[in-house]
């Protein structure tokens, strides 16, 4: 690049929706929040044999007003369910979702009258991972494809406007 | 006490109206008792020295479906004391009118309370006198009761939606 060149590559020059899909997807925090099974795969991804620090996730918020990306890691009972849904709604934009494992994306092998099936039927989910549970690599692949949709988000000139039913 | 002894010591105590049937299974006896006189017997079981039964394993319900009575509530139970176990079953049964009830024993063992909170949902009894008669496990709008034979087990929108029905919708 010209300008580079012309003031020793001193400055980096790019467009302003990639850097802030950049700063973004660098810096996602996901949410404490584990639900069953799966939680246990989502705490080994955390810690350091799979290290997701590596990815700028290492800080795993307690509040969901500081969080990024909730993953949704497992079984959504119905009783449980309002409450995922007013934790979704105290995230700040903008926020992800991640149904991790059989039971968020389908409701797994609890096909029954207390498990909702399919967390997508009432949060707008962005990445699906398979598995019971699915290993730390699972999710590890499903956050880094996150990462590659972030940086497709046209995030200044078209931001994407989830619509969820509120759980009153 | 082996559990011959067990039946023989609470027949005894009983008219044969109070403590009716006795049926071996598998070396293990369990009585019929009837459901009007469960506190009776069940302070009987407590109290009494040799049997000094100190321990409520579980309160539990078998649906019966298509017979009448339709309901047994079961009671397993065990001593500390003694180290035997014994297992206690009533019949209930319910009608147009009322709802299938019996007596609660909270009272004699307070462990009972989760117990019979969660038979009271999921078959629909009435634990007469339970000092805290709300749902244990399901949401709590819900009026279905999911492990009677009837209920079909995936349920449906109407009786089990994912989220409360607000008002108006």
């Amino acid at each position: 690049m010209g300008i580079e060149r012309h003031l020793n590559d001193t400055v980096h020059v790019t467009n302003l929706e990639w850097f802030i899909n950049w700063s973004r997807k660098s810096s996602m925090w996901p949410l404490g929040f584990g639900l069953a099974c799966c939680a246990l795969e989502m705490i080994a991804t955390f810690v350091s044999r799979y290290d997701l620090a590596r990815f700028g996730m290492e800080v795993a918020r307690p509040s969901p007003r500081h969080a990024d990306l909730m993953i949704v890691s497992g079984t959504a009972s119905k009783k449980m369910l309002p409450a995922v849904l007013r934790i979704y709604e105290q995230m700040a934009e903008p926020k992800w979702v991640i149904a991790m494992g059989a039971c968020a994306c389908t409701g797994g092998i609890y096909k029954n009258y207390a498990v909702v099936q399919g967390i997508d039927r009432h949060l707008p989910v962005d990445v699906y991972i398979p598995g019971c549970p699915p290993r730390p690599e699972a999710l590890l692949d499903g956050i880094l494809q996150l990462h590659a949709k972030v940086m497709k988000e046209q995030s200044l000139h078209n931001p994407p406007i989830p619509k969820i039913r509120s759980a009153g | 006490m082996n559990q011959e002894e067990i039946k023989e010591k609470l027949s005894a105590a009983f008219s044969p109206e109070v403590v009716q049937a006795a049926v071996e299974f598998h070396g293990e006896i369990y009585v019929t008792v009837t459901a009007e006189k469960i506190r009776e017997v069940c302070s009987f079981l407590r109290d009494d020295p040799d049997l000094a039964f100190d321990f409520l394993s579980f309160v539990g319900a078998v649906d019966r479906y298509m017979t009448k009575p339709r309901f047994e509530v079961v009671y397993q139970l065990y001593s500390l004391k003694k180290n035997h176990r014994f297992r206690i079953k009533a019949l209930i049964d319910e009608t147009e009118e009322a709802p299938a009830a019996i007596d609660s024993v909270v009272k004699i063992w307070p462990t009972a309370e989760w117990h019979e909170r969660e038979t009271a949902e999921m078959f629909g009894i009435v634990f007469n006198d339970h000092p805290d008669p709300r749902k244990l496990l399901l949401p709590e709008q819900w009026a279905v009761h999911p492990l009677r034979k009837d209920f079909s087990v995936l349920g449906n929108d109407q009786d089990t939606p994912d989220l409360p029905r607000r008002a108006g919708n």
